[in-house]
């Protein structure tokens, strides 16, 4: 097998649920060593967080984690304890990275905080992961995924084109904001690690979840931060469109993407008149546009739509369902979704990654049953004897 | 020269960026704040459409040069127009390639290697080149000639059918779904640069949009294998924590409120100290979430009295999670916001001072972030055909003259 992108790379991971998982689970997916710490006897919250196999609750069998956990190693370690410290403390003296997603404050009152690690271990690079960052009067705040999407400004704007005055915008769907956390986070650690090369120093990366939010609607937070009240917004034509199905996506930009959609539709003689000569009278005439494209939408499939409108140039997509996005034959060519086989969970089907590099295929592993690396890491690596191994299980250091 | 331990990561980096729209230039967005130089490829002949018109605002008024959405994504970035029809236009990219580390480009797949300068013509020139090309659904596969944004990308991960009310239609999320996929662009290029770093090699990297955000709720391929289920769009509802909600308040904004433990939910039944909560259709989370209709009526019966920054501070502050439900123009003000700085202003030569988001990373010491405004069309020519390809000045007007640096 060919060696991972990341090879060498040693991390750290001290997440919880969502954000700092995700972003420890991009690097041990592309080959770094990630070693997940988990509470002993506990772990990851998100292991108690569903969906689980025919809904029977199990710490081994959450989707949730085993989704954000693919490729690393688990070992148990409780830092309230002195010894569970100075481990922490070794492992830290080894690692190129630590991830974590402690609330501010917390790993200085361990003793385990940016200064001190960095003390031990001048190259480790320390990215910490929370809802508003490291400083400012928010910091202390706690959020679930609800409060955070609408922290940061993601619902400025949609593309629904409606006056929704009664009800407010509704949130991203799962946990996209988590994952836009991780994935941020997973720039800056790579970046970090980089830059150490020049200088030999790592980093402390304070990134705030409600930041990694806002840089991702960054184009509508500085437009809107200026135009508080922008120009009524009726929605371009075409748009979301009901088929006989179900709904697909147009967005026909630019006047040749325009002229597909006229193509697409067999080039009705109300398409050629003045109503819709450029994009400006198009968007003056939308009124009078759109339910001619809704009418014509309606009596197609999506898939029917979809391939007629991009033969024809005009980006245009389905609304596809997860089920009907595992099926879709463009995931299967590419092999986006592959099968993993687990001890607890069995055998499940999994996205990989969404980007192929031509030098690594991708080479996930399934995700690691609670402390199932305590023996590989405390013992091989650091050497602790085998019979202290089980005075620290006893001591419940591990 | 800047003392050494203020140069940011990526410094020395050089990017040679055909990118246009949104999410390529995200991508290259984010390596140039991290201390990339990045040469934004440019033709007036096809001007990157975010100058000129955006599927949220439609036409832009002004020139090329006055687009607020262009003048966000492309900030730290030098722009050299060259009109690729011109055989003498793309020898000066191989060039410009032979002296990077990195190309990024979202065209159609196939519209780069018809020029020239694909892949395999950028490896000829520069063997350890790193490139990344980004399109809607992948290089490779049937549907690889197709074309997208943001929404329907959005639309075929799988994202859209979860996000939005019950009794709505899908909502393929905002422009965020390209920067999420520039984001990962970005992930996948340094990625690529520490491979390259540690054994020499470059790198073809072929990045499906649509594959990036369905990445992003992976969990929910998940819970559809494990349970046959799929995600019900649930609008601000959770399928297991109740109340869970956006409460409008006295000033007509909203706060969210989430309520996940027994612990929480003490907390928030004291706080709200109503009678009505009492009864047996609050009991336990079960009865909550059955009966989160006159939940959140009860709730908002509360919230509508109420200042929303006063109550977000009281709520978290006995231990619920609450949060004002920012828009665009309300976020910048924020207190927190604004005490972190998160928000700064650029001075650009065209538009003046604008309102650009910072980096998404507070690095502690490299100097990180935003450097300069985003370029005039073709502000670099003379700097990139002069200074790093060591053109002589009569040659650069040559080329100007004959239309090819255009």
């Amino acid at each position: 097998m060919s060696p991972g992108i990341l090879e060498g790379l040693s991390v750290l991971e001290l997440g919880r649920l969502v954000a700092a998982p995700y972003c420890g689970k991009l690097l041990a997916d592309l080959g770094a060593e990630v070693t997940k710490l988990e509470e002993p006897g506990v772990g990851d919250p998100a292991r108690r967080q569903g969906p689980f196999p025919d809904d029977l609750p199990h710490p081994e069998r959450s989707g949730l984690f085993l989704y954000l956990n693919t490729s690393k190693r688990s070992i148990t370690l409780s830092l309230e304890t002195e010894t569970g410290r100075r481990i922490f403390r070794e492992l830290a003296g080894r690692a190129d990275v630590l991830i974590e997603d402690c609330s501010p404050g917390e790993l200085e009152r361990l003793e385990l905080d940016y200064p001190r690690l960095s003390a031990l271990n001048p190259r480790l690079v320390v990215t910490s992961i929370t809802p508003f960052g490291q400083t400012g009067p928010y910091r202390e705040y706690q959020t679930h995924h609800l409060n955070l999407y609408h922290s940061s400004g993601q619902t400025s704007f949609t593309y629904s084109g409606d006056d929704e005055e009664e009800r407010p915008p509704p949130r991203g769907g799962g946990y996209i904001g988590e994952y836009d956390s991780g994935l941020t986070a997973a720039v800056g650690t790579l970046a970090a690690v980089l830059g150490r090369e020049a200088s030999g120093r790592g980093q402390h990366l304070d990134v705030s979840k409600q930041e990694a939010m806002m840089c991702m609607e960054r184009v509508d937070i500085g437009r809107l931060t200026h135009e508080v009240q922008p120009p009524p917004w009726r929605g371009q034509v075409g748009g979301m469109l009901k088929a006989k199905d179900g709904y697909f996506m147009i967005t026909p930009a630019q006047t040749h993407q325009w002229e597909g959609l006229v193509r697409a539709m067999g080039d009705p003689d109300w398409a050629r008149s003045d109503l819709c000569k450029d994009e400006t009278a198009r968007y003056a005439n939308r009124e009078k546009i759109q339910p001619r494209v809704m009418e014509w939408a309606a009596g197609l499939t999506r898939d029917e739509a979809y391939h007629r409108l991009q033969t024809e140039g005009t980006p245009a997509g389905p609304v596809r369902d997860v089920s009907e996005v595992l099926a879709s034959e463009q995931a299967q060519a590419r092999g986006f979704f592959a099968e993993l086989k687990h001890p607890e969970a069995g055998a499940q089907v999994y996205p990989t990654a969404p980007f192929l590099f031509s030098n690594a295929p991708w080479q996930g592993r399934a995700a690691p049953l609670l402390g199932q690396h305590n023996a590989e890491v405390y013992c091989d690596e650091l050497e602790i004897p085998g019979e202290d191994l089980a005075r620290m299980a006893a001591a419940g250091v591990i | 020269m800047a003392a050494p331990g203020k140069r940011p990561p990526l410094d020395g980096i050089r990017v040679t960026d055909f990118t246009w729209a949104w999410a390529g230039p995200h991508g290259t967005l984010l390596l140039s704040m991290l201390g990339a130089e990045v040469i934004k490829i440019e033709s007036r002949a096809r001007l990157d459409h975010s100058r000129m018109r955006s599927l949220m605002s439609g036409t832009i008024q002004g020139g090329p040069d006055d687009s607020p959405l262009f003048n966000d994504l492309n900030l730290n970035k030098l722009s050299l127009t060259l009109d690729l029809r011109k055989e003498e236009a793309r020898a000066i990219v191989r060039r410009l390639a032979a002296q990077s580390d990195v190309a990024v480009q979202n065209m159609r797949p196939g519209v780069l290697d018809r020029l020239g300068l694909g892949y395999e013509d950028l490896r000829a020139v520069k063997p350890d080149i790193i490139m990344l090309s980004s399109s809607a659904v992948g290089a490779i596969g049937p549907e690889s000639t197709y074309a997208g944004y943001a929404p329907t990308f959005a639309s075929m991960s799988g994202a859209a059918h979860m996000t939005g009310y019950p009794d709505g239609p899908p909502i393929p999320l905002s422009g965020s779904v390209d920067l999420r996929v520039g984001t990962a662009a970005a992930f996948a290029v340094l990625a690529a640069l520490y491979h390259r770093k540690r054994t020499g090699e470059g790198q073809n990297i072929d990045l499906s949009s649509t594959e990036v955000i369905s990445s992003m709720v992976g969990e929910a391929f998940l819970e559809y294998g494990m349970t046959g289920r799929i995600q019900p769009r649930m609008g601000n509802r959770d399928s297991v924590m109740a109340p869970h909600n956006c409460y409008r308040c006295e000033t007509g904004e909203w706060v969210s409120i989430a309520v996940g433990s027994p612990e929480e939910w003490a907390a928030l039944k004291r706080l709200i100290a109503d009678p009505d909560l009492d009864g047996e259709a609050f009991a336990g989370p079960l009865e909550r979430w059955q009966n989160q209709k006159p939940l959140d009526e009860i709730v908002e019966r509360w919230t509508r009295q109420r200042n929303p920054a006063q109550l977000v501070e009281m709520l978290q502050g006995a231990g619920v999670r609450a949060m004002r439900v920012h828009s665009g123009d309300t976020i910048a003000s924020d207190p927190h916001v604004a005490a972190r700085g998160a928000v700064l202003t650029v001075d650009h030569p065209s538009v003046g001072e604008r309102r650009v988001v910072g980096p998404p990373w507070r690095f502690g010491e490299d100097g990180v972030g935003v450097r300069r405004a985003a370029p005039l069309l073709g502000e670099h020519n003379r700097y990139v055909l002069g200074e790093i390809l060591g053109m002589p000045d009569d040659e650069i007007d040559r080329l100007t003259e004959a239309g090819v640096l255009n």
